[in-house]
């Protein structure tokens, strides 16, 4: 088969997968609706004071930063390491397929995931609760979908290295994602934050990510939004996570 | 090295070392094209590494090593598609049927065989639609095989392909096995079972502690350590008092009480003999003439001894004296 087809075949195959994963399917597409819906609801969705914008469209963003992250990061390295684990991936080794048809598979499956969850985010955002996308922000929209579904896919191969099994790939996903949202304009917006808590969101990734996407759903925002600092810093972590998988990524079970 | 082209696999020297640890000692291997060899060991021999090594799965610490001509440490993809392997205690993903997952891999070939030959090859054709989860063991190192055949090899490897598993399902697995031969496929098998060496492979080679220790078709195996057969009788029978000079003399070693087993390792002696509870047994391998002296002392004593009974060497005999791991215990 084409390089071309075998990549078409894996991303197939990984969605597939995907959909018949209850525990996937449920932290990456349900939950994030969840939230948004018990996130509005808390906070009605009247519109701020300070910014003259309704509280949907702090959240909206928001959730869609989570279920990028959901999709490209935690998704994919659990899948992973129970690949790993099982030995799947050591006896694809043994297969004539090159490797990196396997990791774009599994980008591409990741990449058409954050797409669905992008068009339902912002149909419910719209629908629901008046939230629009700002029509000259779509490039940006797209480049920050872009960069940021690369930036946490990388990472998401990454953390494969420090999990030892598969009973461990979910708990140190969520070790690293569930504090950040806290602190990353996810669930609650960093304004009034103390300076640390606020510092730790501006060194990692989430943050930049909801900040970019934010950016694009602002009704007051003038000319076409360039969040290129915000895209800088998920490059960056981007490029670690590749030289991480590089250095340390293994394809045979550690156990 | 050029090689020689009627073998699929020849190997010398090879050695792999892990720190202080020699897990392969200089192993010299060769497989002919369209053979069957089964690589026999207890667990902890260096079977595994060494064929992960013929995999192109592992670097090697030294040795020439070729598979289909080529040295797997430069394995390419063009050579993958010329080869299947099952890794042991082979698993798949869950949530997939085994025709998905056979179509799956068929994607990484260049010309793959299609799904439905492929499960029919392994019997798997009236479990095509169920998901791996669901599939007994047995079923699932099937689907192994399946995928190992994929690509239309010339050459499978199959680590460890019935461990831990019921009888059932081992004589499942070997009759896939068995078909392999019919592909015309060249076959290294790992296994720490002596008969299902016996059963599956053209010829056996047995590895202990990283060396090959032995090299040959079963019965070329037992010859080798020539392991003496059991002669066994009730002592109410027959007594010891009631024997000839000769076979008394082989008695009165009895109560030395040396395990039989050992004999083949040591020094042997030449029959040594063995109280099992009510019954005299002696080990020899002269079998015909301790049998006559038998029967002509029972004669004497006006007794029929239908209690006798001769056991030949058992392949587990024969396998225990080869890796000598009758002598020195379990090995890590």
């Amino acid at each position: 088969m084409t390089r071309l087809g075998q990549l078409r075949s894996e991303t197939r195959f990984n969605l597939l997968g995907f959909r018949r994963s209850p525990a996937a399917t449920f932290f990456t597409v349900v939950l994030p609706i969840i939230f948004l819906v018990i996130f509005t609801s808390i906070f009605g969705n009247e519109i701020i004071s300070s910014t003259g914008a309704r509280v949907a469209t702090v959240y909206v963003p928001g959730i869609l930063a989570l279920a990028l992250v959901s999709a490209n990061f935690m998704n994919a390295a659990i899948v992973t390491v129970i690949r790993r684990e099982s030995g799947v991936l050591k006896a694809m080794r043994a297969t004539p397929l090159p490797p990196w048809v396997y990791v774009g598979g599994q980008v591409a499956a990741s990449l058409v995931l954050t797409v669905f969850m992008t068009a339902l985010v912002i149909g419910i955002g719209w629908l629901g609760y008046s939230v629009e996308v700002q029509p000259g922000a779509v490039p940006s929209l797209l480049i920050t979908l872009g960069v940021g579904a690369a930036a946490f896919s990388a990472l998401g191969l990454a953390i494969t290295c420090v999990c030892p099994s598969e009973q461990a790939a979910p708990a140190i996903t969520n070790m690293c994602v569930l504090p950040l949202y806290f602190v990353s304009d996810v669930f609650i917006p960093s304004d009034g934050a103390p300076r640390w808590m606020t510092l730790i969101g501006d060194v990692f990734p989430i943050k930049h990510l909801a900040v970019a996407l934010g950016r694009t759903f602002d009704p007051f925002s003038e000319g076409v939004p360039m969040p290129a600092w915000h895209w800088l810093v998920l490059g960056v972590w981007g490029v670690f996570g590749v030289l991480v998988t590089v250095r340390f990524f293994r394809w045979t079970p550690r156990n | 090295m050029s090689g020689d082209t009627r073998l699929a696999i020849e190997v010398t020297g090879l050695h792999k070392r892990y720190g202080d640890v020699e897990a392969v000692a200089g192993v010299d291997l060769s497989v002919a094209i369209g053979e069957v060899v089964a690589f026999l060991g207890s667990n902890g021999a260096g079977k595994t590494t060494t064929v992960e090594i013929l995999e192109g799965l592992r670097t090697r610490t030294s040795g020439d090593v070729q598979v289909l001509g080529v040295d797997p440490a430069e394995a390419t993809a063009d050579w993958r598609e010329r080869i299947g392997v099952v890794l042991q205690g082979a698993k798949h993903e869950g949530d997939f049927t085994a025709a998905e997952i056979v179509t799956m891999w068929s994607a990484y070939y260049r010309s793959p065989r299609p799904t439905a030959e492929v499960l029919e090859l392994v019997g798997l054709a009236d479990a095509a639609g169920t998901r791996t989860r669901r599939l007994s063991g047995g079923q699932q190192q099937r689907l192994a095989v399946a995928l190992s055949l994929v690509g239309d090899p010339e050459l499978v490897f199959l680590d460890e392909p019935t461990t831990g598993f019921d009888p059932a399902a081992r004589r499942e697995a070997w009759q896939t096995i068995d078909g392999l031969r019919s592909l015309g496929v060249t076959v290294l098998l790992t296994t720490h079972y002596m008969d299902e060496a016996d059963h599956l492979a053209d010829r056996i080679v047995v590895i202990s502690r990283g060396r090959i220790v032995a090299d040959g078709s079963a019965d070329e195996l037992a010859e080798q350590v020539a392991m003496p057969s059991q002669i066994s009788w009730d002592a109410a029978e027959l007594s010891p008092g009631a024997l000839g000079d000769r076979l008394r003399d082989l008695l009165r070693s009895e109560d030395e009480s040396v395990p039989v087993r050992a004999a083949a390792g040591t020094a042997p002696a030449e029959q040594q003999t063995e109280r099992h509870g009510a019954r005299l047994a002696l080990a020899t391998r002269d079998v015909g003439e301790v049998v006559r002296e038998l029967l002509a002392a029972a004669n004497a004593a006006g007794v029929r001894l239908d209690s006798l009974a001769v056991q030949p060497p058992t392949l587990e005999d024969t396998y225990l004296a080869l890796t000598g791991d009758a002598l020195s215990g379990d090995e890590s």
